[in-house]
């Protein structure tokens, strides 16, 4: 049995929520039992969003998620709200341009990437969340890139078609970090 | 087999509704479930139906009851304070004996309360919001995918016990989004001979109607409406037994509850702590035969909510007080942990060691 827990957090407006659908979808397409929580609160109306992905060959049980396996902050308070809930030998990923406090933790991997900066750099200054996704689907032992341009195709309603070629650019970007 | 694709609970259960025969939508805005009425809005426009967003709730339940008189599959959908005003008409609605389907995805309460989810409106939705002696069938879904079964199945209740099917939900299941399909939709469609469908000058008039001002018929109103609840009873409880066959310890919980307690009923398991939980999936009627079986078996109860302890009084009634039962909950807005499940499994454990 493997379940993969998934916590993303920002700020509202950064695409947190769109950065979980795309995982979610990507697990659905894969045939994976999947669930997709957002946070609906206050918050979301110009604080911090974050969203609750889980993927696993399981059905899934709680979808809440109280010690993700991965984590991937875009914003300062997002990282010092989860930083010490991410289970001993998990994975912390975070935007280097908006958070330039180093993670103290030596019992996670931290996977550090300029997300924003690249997606500005790339002409695709509102993907950053994407940014973030192609270095995570990269990185993270249990997910892979194969059949992101596919779930990229799901999500975008075809009215939208010139989306799927920047977001294809903004995860590739990601993808190729090093 | 159908497709799986992903939606919100909320958006299941419209859905569902459409392809239920629902062609009747009143509603009024209110987080958490305004995904319910933005869907119809959507929808009921290009197939023929009606969406109207009314000036209030009452408004909206007041138009539910005028479709149900007139043998129209409707519905309406709130959240919490939106369903207190509705109560009134669930009142007027429970004494006309029309069928009608409602949705309540409850949030934190009481008064304007907050907007996280929440199930402290058990006692309202099972014992009776509003005035009179009245019931209506309550189904709690726990997953995506049940918030599409059980919409149609509350839909086809409602019509043919001629009362109110309510879904009692919650904000996370409302919110979150599961892969779903549609395949198992089986909708069963009722004859409705008393329904205000005009005489055509070919029959004596119908009369939907809640006054009765001579006693001794109100009375036998009553009587005779009880005896339909009792049909209820016999034939519609459902719940879900998971790991129950050598259980020791009963958890008790449904919808986003019941997730929370089986994640862990499965590390109690990895302990060697032999728990097992029974989710009612129908509150009323009440899966108290269930129960009352489980207490022969199991030493202990626990009761996992996220209220102040509303299901927990069914739970003692159903099993007599004959085992202990106690309980694990959180409120306002807040869910409990497996952790904390999970602790309260090992109390009770040792309870009666």
């Amino acid at each position: 049995m493997k379940t993969t827990q998934i916590l993303i957090a920002g700020f509202g407006g950064q695409g947190i929520l769109f950065a979980g659908k795309f995982l979610a979808y990507k697990g659905l397409l894969e045939d994976l039992q999947v669930s997709w929580l957002p946070s609906y609160g206050p918050e979301m109306r110009g604080g911090t969003a974050n969203c609750s992905v889980i993927l696993s060959d399981d059905p899934v049980g709680s979808p809440i998620i109280t010690d993700p396996d991965v984590l991937i902050v875009m914003n300062l308070p997002s990282l010092q709200k989860y930083v010490d809930t991410v289970v001993p030998g998990g994975q912390i990923y975070v935007d280097s341009t908006l958070i330039s406090e180093k993670v103290s933790r030596t019992d996670v991997e931290v996977r550090c990437i300029p997300a924003t900066q690249m997606a500005s750099d790339a002409g695709v200054p509102t993907l950053a969340n994407m940014v973030m996704m192609g270095h995570v689907l990269k990185n993270n032992p249990q997910l892979t890139f194969d059949g992101a341009e596919t779930t990229v195709r799901k999500l975008v309603p075809p009215s939208k078609a010139q989306l799927v070629e920047l977001n294809m650019k903004a995860l590739q970007a990601g993808r190729d970090y090093q | 087999m159908a497709e799986r694709v992903l939606m919100k609970g909320n958006e299941a259960i419209a859905e569902a509704a459409i392809r239920a025969g629902c062609r009747h939508y009143f509603g009024y805005p209110i987080t958490p479930q305004t995904e319910v009425a933005a869907y119809m809005a959507k929808k009921m426009p290009k197939i023929g139906g009606v969406f109207l967003q009314a000036e209030s709730e009452i408004a909206s339940i007041n138009m539910v009851y005028g479709a149900a008189a007139a043998g129209m599959r409707v519905m309406t959908s709130s959240s919490s304070p939106g369903i207190s005003l509705k109560s009134e008409g669930l009142s007027y609605i429970a004494g006309s004996d029309v069928p009608a389907f409602v949705v309540n995805v409850q949030r934190g309460g009481p008064g304007l309360g907050g907007i996280q989810p929440s199930q402290s409106d058990y006692f309202q939705a099972t014992k009776g919001g509003g005035h009179g002696d009245y019931r209506m069938i309550v189904l709690a879904p726990a997953s995506v995918q049940e918030m599409a079964s059980l919409t149609v199945k509350g839909f086809n209740l409602a019509d043919k016990y001629r009362m109110t099917a309510m879904i009692l939900a919650d904000g996370t299941i409302g919110q979150m989004m599961e892969p779903i399909t549609f395949e198992d939709a089986e909708v069963e469609t009722y004859d409705k001979p008393w329904a205000l469908t005009g005489t055509k000058m070919q029959r004596p008039h119908n009369i939907v109607n809640s006054l009765y001002l001579k006693a001794d018929e109100l009375e036998r109103k009553n009587f005779e409406r009880y005896e339909r609840y009792k049909v209820v009873e016999e034939n519609e409880v459902m719940y879900e037994a998971y790991m129950m066959e050598d259980a020791e310890i009963c958890v008790t919980a449904f919808g986003i509850a019941a997730r929370v307690a089986k994640n862990a009923v499965v590390s109690a398991r990895r302990e060697g702590v032999k728990a097992g939980l029974i989710r009612p999936i129908t509150l009323w009627p009440f899966p108290a035969q269930a129960l009352r079986r489980a207490a022969e078996q199991v030493k202990s109860f626990v009761c996992v909510e996220l209220n102040m302890g509303q299901m927990i009084e069914d739970v003692r009634l159903a099993i007599e007080c004959t085992r202990p039962v106690s309980l694990c909950n959180r409120t306002g807005g807040m869910i409990p942990s497996p952790d904390q499940v999970l602790s309260a499994i090992r109390a009770a454990q040792k309870g009666v060691n």
